[in-house]
Formats: C-alpha cells, structure tokens, sequence
C-alpha cells in the first residue's frame, strides 16, 4: 500500500503542480475549466495507451522509442508554452485590467489556451503512465490485496492534489495585477525544464552526443529524487546533475521566450495607464 | 509506430548500433544481476537490461543519467558511455528499494 501511495502521490504532484500553473495563469478566462478537464482526460487516456503500448515503443525506432517519444512530446509541450507566453505578452495586460474593471470570468478564452490544455494532457500522459504501470504492475503481483492498492492509490492522489492545490492559492494571492508576470516566469521556467529534460532524453538515446558529462553535483544538497528534488524538477527543471548541453538549452529556451516576448509583446502599450 | 508517425523521421538520425559486447543486465524478483556489473571504461556500451517479472519496472540512473521503463517479461536497450573508472548506482524506479551497481574499469 505504501508503495502506491509513494508513486501515485508523486506522479500526482508532478503533473498536479503544473496544472496549478496554468490554472493560475488562466484565472478570469471563461470556460478554462472545460479545457483543463479536456487535457486532464485526454492525457489520462493517452497515459492508458501510452502504458498498454509501452513494448512496442520501447522496440520502435531501433530500441529508441521511449526516449524518442518522450523527447518529442516534451518539444511539443515546450512549444505551447513558448505560444502561449508570446500570446500572453500581447494580451495580459489587458487581461488583467478587464478583471479589475469587471470582475472576473470575463476575458473570452482564446486558441492560446487551447495550447495550455495540450501542456496538461501531455503532463498527465508522462506521469500517468508510469502510474497506470505501476498499478497493473501491483494488481499481477497480487501480495497487497486490491483494497489496499486502492487506498494506496486514493491517498496519493488526495496527497498529491492537495499539494498542488496549495500552490494554486498561494498564486491566487499574488495580486491580479501582477498575477500574470508571475504566472509567465513560471511557464517559462517550465518550459526551460522540459527542454532540458527532452534534450537529455536525446542524449539517453544517443541521438545527440555532445557536451553528455555533469558540469556540477548538488545530488548531496538535494536529491533530484527526493519528493522537494522532483517538485523542482517539474516547476524550474531542477537537475542534481545536469551537463553542458542540458544547461545550454535550457539558457537558450529562456532567452528565446524572453526576446520573443519583447519582440511581439505590448503593441498597445501606447495606450498607456488607465 | 503507426500512431506517432512524427516520430519516424528521427529513426535516420539513429546511430549505427556499433558495439562489440553487450553487456545483459537481469531483473528477477526484484533483484538484479549480476548484482556488481563491470563495464569497460572510455568506450561506447551497449547494455540490455532483461525484466524477466510480471510486472513492469523502470532502470533508472541519476549517476548514469538513464531512465527507461522495461515492461513485463520484455528488454530494453540502454547505450552507455565513454564512461570515466567508477561506481554508478541505479535502481528500479517502480521499487526503489530494488538497487544495483555497476562498476567501470
């Protein structure tokens, strides 16, 4: 029991703290909760077939599936993210002056959310999968007893979602109109993590084989597999190990979404103060 | 492969598999062998690791940078290397309490 309670809770916090994020950085959108139940659906369904279909992926492309699989969902979770925070530097101002003028649920949602739904669904594929595993992998097994994997299973979800949950009222208190900087720094820091992640996946397989020896060691200070170690993986991409090529992606994800920022960002800046 | 057809396009950036041994690393009740596996150092290594369970498990190494899902009674290849004379731990992620180490020399 304990054993799912350990990997349901962390599976759900990892992709639990994303969600908090985008819904976070979607408050006062109409209908945002439609779309983050479609990505949350769509990705559990996609963590079903990602885990029923685990051996032909792994024997795809050369014994290189997996690694290929992931590396391209995370490019296209970075991506969305990237569109997102570029559609964000054009319209959060205004986003966030109609909330204070008329309350909220009031900006109509716009295709730009639509990627957002997409980051979740490919979230909770990553980290349902393994879940969905594990579980099939203890209901064969059949040493614990169907009700205890379900307790097991059910406080880890609670666990984990009430972690999440507390990051999403912690965002809540940031003033609205500050709530989007700070939303955009989180997505972009997320973005930067998983173009990390999705890089070192490309080394795993040896498809890029460059720059693969650690720079530095903080693994003594903080694990990466501790439960703090993998919330930061997932919110800024915290590596206990990380090498030159991983540091030079992410760099290079973040100064990219900076300057496309500044690029097609506040055209209606001229409009000035209100 | 037929569902990720975007992925196809990267099967011509594969390298040729080139690799002298393979090196086979077993997982049978949750345990691995051989428990200490030696592999040579400052070379490229190809290691098969065998899940001969019932249930999936997941090699995964933060010394090694590796992490790679091995379903039920299935393999997986994993590349290595060049790697520097040492330890490196990995584990099963599903059981972290299942453990091992390989040594290069």
């Amino acid at each position: 029991m304990l054993g799912a309670l350990v990997i349901v809770f962390r599976e759900t916090m990892e992709a639990g703290l994303i969600i908090s994020i985008v819904l976070a950085a979607t408050k006062g959108v109409t209908g945002r909760g439609l779309w983050v139940s479609y990505g949350i659906a769509g990705g559990i369904l996609g963590a079903c077939l990602v885990a029923l279909f685990t051996r032909s992926i792994s024997a795809a492309l050369e014994g290189m599936g997996q690694e290929i699989f992931n590396a391209s969902v995370l490019s296209l979770a970075v991506i969305m993210l990237i569109g997102h925070n570029v559609w964000m530097s054009r319209h959060g101002r205004e986003m966030a002056d109609k909330m204070k003028t008329l309350g909220e649920a009031v900006v109509k949602g716009a295709s730009s959310f639509l990627a957002l739904a997409v980051v979740i669904g490919i979230s909770v594929l990553r980290e349902g999968s393994e879940v969905v595993l594990f579980l099939y992998g203890i209901a064969i097994a059949a040493n614990d007893g169907p009700l205890m994997m379900i307790a097991g299973g059910t406080g880890g979800l609670a666990l984990g979602a009430c972690m999440s949950t507390l990051l999403y009222l912690g965002l809540l208190h940031i003033p609205t109109r500050h709530l989007f900087k700070v939303t955009s720094i989180m997505l972009a820091l997320l973005a930067a993590g998983m173009a990390a992640q999705a890089i070192a996946f490309l080394q795993q397989a040896q498809v890029v084989d460059i720059l693969t020896s650690a720079v530095w060691n903080t693994s003594g200070f903080l694990s990466e597999t501790s439960i703090p170690g993998r919330a930061l993986h997932t919110l800024i991409g915290y590596t206990d190990r990380p090498n030159g090529l991983q540091l030079i992606v992410y760099s290079v994800t973040l100064s990219t979404i900076y300057v496309l920022m500044r690029l097609f960002g506040q055209p209606v800046a001229a409009k000035g103060a209100i | 492969m037929k569902k990720f057809p975007f992925l196809v396009f990267a099967l011509t950036l594969l390298p040729a598999a080139a690799y002298a041994d393979d090196y086979v690393l077993t997982l049978k009740d949750h345990q691995f062998s051989p428990a200490e596996l030696v592999l040579p150092a400052n070379q490229k290594v190809k290691m098969t690791v065998k899940n001969q369970q019932a249930t999936p498990a997941e090699f995964e190494s933060a010394d090694l940078n590796r992490e790679k899902v091995v379903g039920a009674n299935d393999e997986v290849t994993v590349f290595l290397g060049p790697l520097d004379p040492g330890t490196y731990g990995y584990f099963d992620d599903l059981h972290r309490e299942t453990t091992g180490k390989i040594t290069v020399k």
